[in-house]
């Protein structure tokens, strides 16, 4: 299959995700291009998170389809019409996708090093050496080469958080999901992690989506602000409209509520 | 006199082959305690369709005695073709009915294991293979191996029920020596002794698995 840059990277398409009678996202249109990164926002149990677990797969959807590149992500297209997808499909479309957790989720009887291997080696067959030659330059890269034969429960949380990120990356995705990874993280340490994003951002052709709280990074670093309630994306734009200019007065009041906050 | 010495120095040497047979039984019947209940447990997770029927043995298994176990291998099996030697039957019953208790420490186990990493392992794209092997297991076990080893040792002490269908372990080596001749003093209280020993030796060599497994887990 060829794709020229005007196919999404990603794309909702009347996505919709129930748990029991209560709609959490709510017939989800949405597109991401090519490297674009787009910040999602928006007050709790308003279904942003959601969006980025039915993405990982970590969620079924129980309605739409998800595109990634082109291609349905659980589902396979046969006679024209989609079929849910086997095991082998899934998990070939998911390796486009790297996830980072607001809580780590780090392997802790494993060394720094050893979360960045243990992937690249099982799932995309590296020789140990290969493996550890990567993991060492990415850890590198968020500033824990010095870091690298530490246990998680060694490190603080922002350097857990940026091992869980090198351990991402070492998948080579397409698509970084980052849900709410400084949340977790006393505020000293929320600067040392963002930077890390920024770096990325700079550096590497990777399409992002990250929910956060971090309305100034979010307005500093994305292409694309989507504000969701109640499982829809209420307004989405740029960052200087959509902070400037809000039109929704939904997201006026959402502004309003965080900005003061601060 | 009521202990004779001599007596209980030439019985020593045949109880000594016995328990032989006693370590054999408890070893083997605990390696396949360890293992299939391991298997147990993991089936239990995979979904009802599995879990149902795992679940619906292992409480036959649990809701009836290991004497009628080792009885329903030994004498009732053959009539279904399957004939088994005594201690084959023996060890099988040993692991199936211990295989049963392993599995709910298992469980307790796999249940500690935050859902975070669950999540890490499909977002990394692990098989489950993979992230049973490398991620959930080297974190559940550890915590387990002292409850395990409390069924080891209770394994150890019921194989005299093999004596039931005459392995020719350590009780039923006394009875028969008893029986031969008209002593049971020093045949019986020589196999109390060495089951004493035995429990008290592996107990300590569980406590120190129990300390190496602490010293590389808990940080």
């Amino acid at each position: 299959m060829t794709l020229d840059r005007a196919t999404p990277m990603v794309k909702f398409a009347g996505v919709t995700k129930r748990y029991g009678r209560l709609t959490v996202i709510d017939g989800l249109d949405f597109a991401i291009a090519h490297g674009e990164k787009v910040a999602l926002i928006g007050p709790s149990g308003s279904g942003k998170t959601t969006v980025l677990r039915m993405l990982m797969t970590l969620e079924r959807i129980d309605g739409g389809v998800i595109w990634v590149e082109g291609e349905p992500l659980t589902h396979v297209e046969r006679g024209g019409r989609l079929v849910p997808a086997d095991a082998r499909h899934l998990r070939r479309v998911r390796g486009k996708i790297g996830m980072v957790f607001q809580h780590f989720n780090l392997f802790p009887h494993m060394t720094a090093l050893k979360n960045c291997m243990e992937a690249p080696m099982t799932v995309l067959g590296l020789p140990k050496h290969q493996a550890a030659e990567r993991a060492a330059e990415l850890l590198d890269m968020v500033g824990l080469a010095d870091k690298k034969n530490h246990y998680p429960s060694q490190l603080s949380g922002g350097q857990q958080q940026r091992v869980a990120i090198a351990r991402a990356l070492a998948m080579r995705p397409k698509v970084m999901l980052f849900d709410e990874v400084t949340s977790a993280l006393d505020p000293e340490l929320v600067g040392e992690v963002l930077n890390v994003i920024r770096k990325l951002g700079a550096e590497h052709d990777l399409t992002m989506l990250m929910v956060t709280h971090q309305m100034g990074f979010a307005k500093e670093f994305a292409d694309r602000i989507a504000f969701f309630h109640r499982g829809k994306i209420e307004e989405e734009g740029k960052p200087e409209e959509f902070f400037g200019n809000p039109k929704n007065e939904r997201t006026r009041q959402f502004l309003r509520a965080v900005l003061d906050a601060v | 006199m009521l202990w004779d010495w001599g007596y209980a120095l030439e019985i020593l040497p045949v109880l000594g082959q016995a328990a032989i047979i006693t370590i054999e039984a408890t070893l083997l019947g605990f390696a396949m305690a360890a293992v299939l209940g391991l298997v147990f447990a993991i089936l239990r997770m995979l979904g009802p369709a599995v879990a149902w029927p795992v679940s619906m043995l292992i409480e036959l298994v649990r809701s009836t005695p290991l004497l009628i176990q080792i009885f329903f291998l030994y004498f009732v099996l053959p009539k279904f073709g399957v004939t088994l030697d005594a201690f084959t039957a023996g060890v099988l019953a040993l692991g199936l009915h211990y295989a049963t208790y392993c599995a709910e420490v298992y469980r307790a186990g796999l249940e500690n294991i935050p859902r975070g990493q669950w999540e890490a392992s499909i977002a990394l794209n692990l098989s489950l293979y993979t992230t049973f092997k490398d991620i959930i297991l080297p974190q559940a076990i550890p915590p387990v191996v002292p409850p395990l080893g409390n069924y080891l040792v209770a394994l150890f002490k019921e194989t005299p029920l093999l004596s039931a269908i005459a392995v020719l372990e350590l009780m039923q080596t006394a009875k028969i020596l008893g029986s031969e001749t008209f002593r049971y003093v020093e045949p019986i209280t020589l196999v109390g002794a060495l089951f004493l020993a035995m429990s008290l030796v592996s107990a300590a060599l569980i406590r120190q698995v129990e300390r190496a497994l602490g010293r590389r887990f808990v940080r």
